[in-house]
C-alpha cells in the first residue's frame, strides 16, 4: 500500500480518474450557474423547482438526457455519426490534464504542456466538422463549416497570443510557467509595464470565439442555423458535445489564469503582509458569507424539503469556510481554491457577455479575426520582445 | 522527458471511453422506436428537398489554406519565445525578418481579398 502511494503516477492518475468523474459535475454546475446568471441579467428567476432554487436543475437535465432515445438519422454516415462527438469529448477532457490546479495538484507535467493543449483543441475541429458532415443536412453541414471556420481563424491569434505569454515564462510548461511568475512576483499580465494586457485581451476575445460563446456563437445562430452542427443529434449524444464545448470553456480559461492570471497564486504574490488576508480572509469569507446567507433565505422557499436542503447547503458551505480557516488545510487548500475562484470568475465573465453583448454578423466575425487581431498579435508580439530584450 | 506524457496515454483511453461507455450502458434503459419522419434529416417540418452533399461556398476552403500558412507560422514562433532572452539583439533581428517576410504575404491576400468574406 505504502509503495502505491508513493509511486510518482499515483498522484496524477487518481487526479486523472477524478477530472473523469468531476468534469461533468463541474459542467453541471457551469449550466446552472449560467442558467441562474441569465435569468438574473434578465430579471427573472430561473430554475427553481428541483431542489432548492434549482441546485439539482442539470442533474435532473443530465438524467433525462441519458434516458431519451438515440436518434441516428438514416441518410448520416452512421459510423462517423456515432463517434465524432466523442472525438469532440476525448479532446477537451485531454486538455484538462496539463494544467496545474496546484503546485502538485496535476495530472502531467510535460514540458510542452501549451502545445499540448493548442493540439488538442485543433483536433476537437474534427469532431465538429465530422458531426456536422456526416449528419448530412443543410443546417448541421453550414454550422459546422461555420464553426470550423471560426476556430481556425481564431485558433491564429490564439496562438499569437499564447506566444507573447511564453515569451514572458521562457517555457512551455505550465508549471514552469506559473512558477516564473510566482518567481518574479507578478502576473504576466501586468508584466512589461502594462504591455502584455495586450496579448490577454487578444486571447480573451479569441478564447470567447474558440469556445463558440456570445458574441461569436455563429455556428449556433438559433435563427438561422436552428442548433449548428449538432442540429440532428439528440440525447446524451448531444450531451456529449455539450459537455465538451463547457470543457472547452474550462481548457481556455485555465489556459488563461496559468499563462497570464497567475495560476494558483493569490493576487499580489509578491507582497507579503497580504497572505494572510488573502489566504485565510478571502475563501473564509467568501465561503462563510455564502453560507450564512443561505440560513435567512431558506425560510423564503415555499417547500419544506427545499427548506431543509437550503439549510444543509449552508451548513456545508460553513464547514468548508471552517476547513478554511484551519493553517494546515489553508496550506492545502488555498492554491487550488485561488485556481478555481479565478475561473469562476473567467466562466462568470462569459456567462456575463451572453448576457449582454448583441451577436456580430459572419462577416463581421472574419473581420476581427482576420484583419483585427492577427495584426494586433504580430504587433504585440514584436514590441513585448522589444520590451523585453531592453529589460535585460 | 517523455515519461511526463505518461499520464496523458493512460488518460486517452478512460477518456474515449467515457462517454462511450455511457452510452453503451443506458443503452438498456432508453428507448428505442426507430421509423418514420424521426429518421429524416430535420428541415423545418417538410420533406428535405436535397440531402446536403452538395457544393458549398470555396470561401471555407480559402480560409482553411490561410490558417495553414499562419498556423505552421506560430509554430516557428515558439522555440524562439522560448529563448528570445538569451538570443537577444540577433534573435530580434532574425525574427522580425521572418514576421516581414510573413507580413508581406498577409498584406498580399489582403489586397487580393482573401479576407474578405462578403
Amino acid at each position: 500500500m505504502e509503495t502505491v502511494i508513493s509511486h510518482p503516477l499515483f498522484v496524477p492518475l487518481l487526479l486523472a480518474l477524478c477530472i473523469i468523474a468531476f468534469a461533468p459535475l463541474a459542467v453541471a454546475g457551469t449550466v446552472l450557474l449560467e442558467r441562474k446568471v441569465l435569468a438574473d441579467i434578465q430579471v427573472r428567476l430561473g430554475p427553481m423547482r428541483v431542489g432548492p432554487h434549482g441546485v439539482l436543475q442539470t442533474i435532473a437535465d443530465a438524467i433525462k438526457m441519458l434516458l431519451k432515445e438515440d436518434i441516428i438519422p438514416d441518410d448520416s454516415n452512421k459510423g462517423m455519426f456515432k463517434f465524432a462527438p466523442v472525438i469532440s469529448f476525448f479532446t477537451a477532457a485531454i486538455c484538462l490534464t496539463v494544467v496545474p490546479f496546484s503546485e502538485r495538484l496535476r495530472v502531467a507535467d510535460t514540458n510542452v504542456g501549451l502545445l499540448v493543449v493548442s493540439a488538442m483543441s485543433a483536433v476537437g475541429i474534427l469532431g465538429i466538422i465530422l458531426g456536422g458532415w456526416s449528419s448530412n443536412s443543410h443546417y448541421s453541414l453550414l454550422g459546422s463549416l461555420r464553426s470550423a471556420a471560426q476556430l481556425v481563424s481564431y485558433e491564429v491569434a490564439l496562438g499569437l497570443a499564447l506566444i507573447s505569454g511564453v515569451m514572458a515564462a521562457g517555457s512551455l510548461s505550465m508549471v514552469e510557467i506559473v512558477r516564473q511568475q510566482q518567481a518574479r512576483g507578478i502576473w504576466f499580465v501586468f508584466d512589461n509595464y502594462g504591455l502584455m494586457i495586450l496579448p490577454f485581451v487578444i486571447y480573451f476575445i479569441s478564447s470567447v470565439a474558440e469556445t463558440n460563446r456570445a458574441p461569436f456563437d455563429l455556428p449556433e445562430a438559433e435563427s438561422e442555423l436552428v442548433a449548428g452542427y449538432h442540429t440532428e443529434y439528440s440525447g446524451f449524444r448531444w450531451g456529449i458535445y455539450m459537455l465538451a464545448e463547457y470543457l472547452n470553456m474550462f481548457v481556455v480559461g485555465s489556459v488563461a489564469i496559468t499563462l497570464f492570471l497567475g495560476g494558483w497564486l493569490r493576487p499580489f504574490p509578491n507582497v507579503a503582509w497580504l497572505e494572510i488576508p488573502m489566504n485565510y480572509g478571502v475563501p473564509v469569507l467568501f465561503f462563510g458569507l455564502s453560507g450564512l446567507w443561505c440560513l435567512p433565505a431558506s425560510r423564503k422557499l415555499p417547500s419544506a424539503i427545499h427548506k431543509a436542503g437550503l439549510v444543509f447547503i449552508g451548513l456545508c458551505l460553513i464547514l468548508v469556510a471552517a476547513v478554511f480557516a484551519i493553517p494546515v488545510a489553508n496550506a492545502a487548500l488555498s492554491a487550488p481554491f485561488w485556481f478555481f475562484f479565478k475561473l469562476a470568475t473567467f466562466l462568470y465573465v462569459l456567462i456575463w457577455m451572453r448576457g449582454t453583448f448583441p451577436r456580430y454578423r459572419y462577416d463581421q466575425l472574419m473581420d476581427i479575426g482576420w484583419k483585427r487581431m492577427i495584426p494586433l498579435g504580430l504587433a504585440a508580439i514584436l514590441l513585448n520582445a522589444l520590451v523585453g530584450i531592453l529589460r535585460t | 522527458m517523455p515519461e511526463g506524457y505518461l499520464p496523458i496515454f493512460i488518460f486517452l483511453p478512460v477518456a474515449v471511453a467515457f462517454p462511450i461507455v455511457l452510452l453503451l450502458v443506458f443503452r438498456w434503459l432508453r428507448p428505442s422506436v426507430p421509423g418514420g419522419a424521426k429518421l429524416e434529416a430535420y428541415e423545418c417540418g417538410i420533406k428535405a428537398a436535397s440531402n446536403a452533399r452538395g457544393r458549398y461556398t470555396v470561401r471555407f476552403y480559402l480560409i482553411a489554406i490561410l490558417f495553414v500558412i499562419f498556423d505552421v507560422e506560430t509554430i516557428f514562433l515558439f522555440p524562439w519565445a522560448v529563448r528570445y532572452k538569451m538570443l537577444g539583439w540577433f534573435g530580434f533581428a532574425e525574427i522580425s525578418v521572418f514576421l516581414a517576410i510573413l507580413v508581406v504575404g498577409y498584406i498580399w491576400a489582403y489586397k487580393k481579398g482573401a479576407l474578405e468574406w462578403v
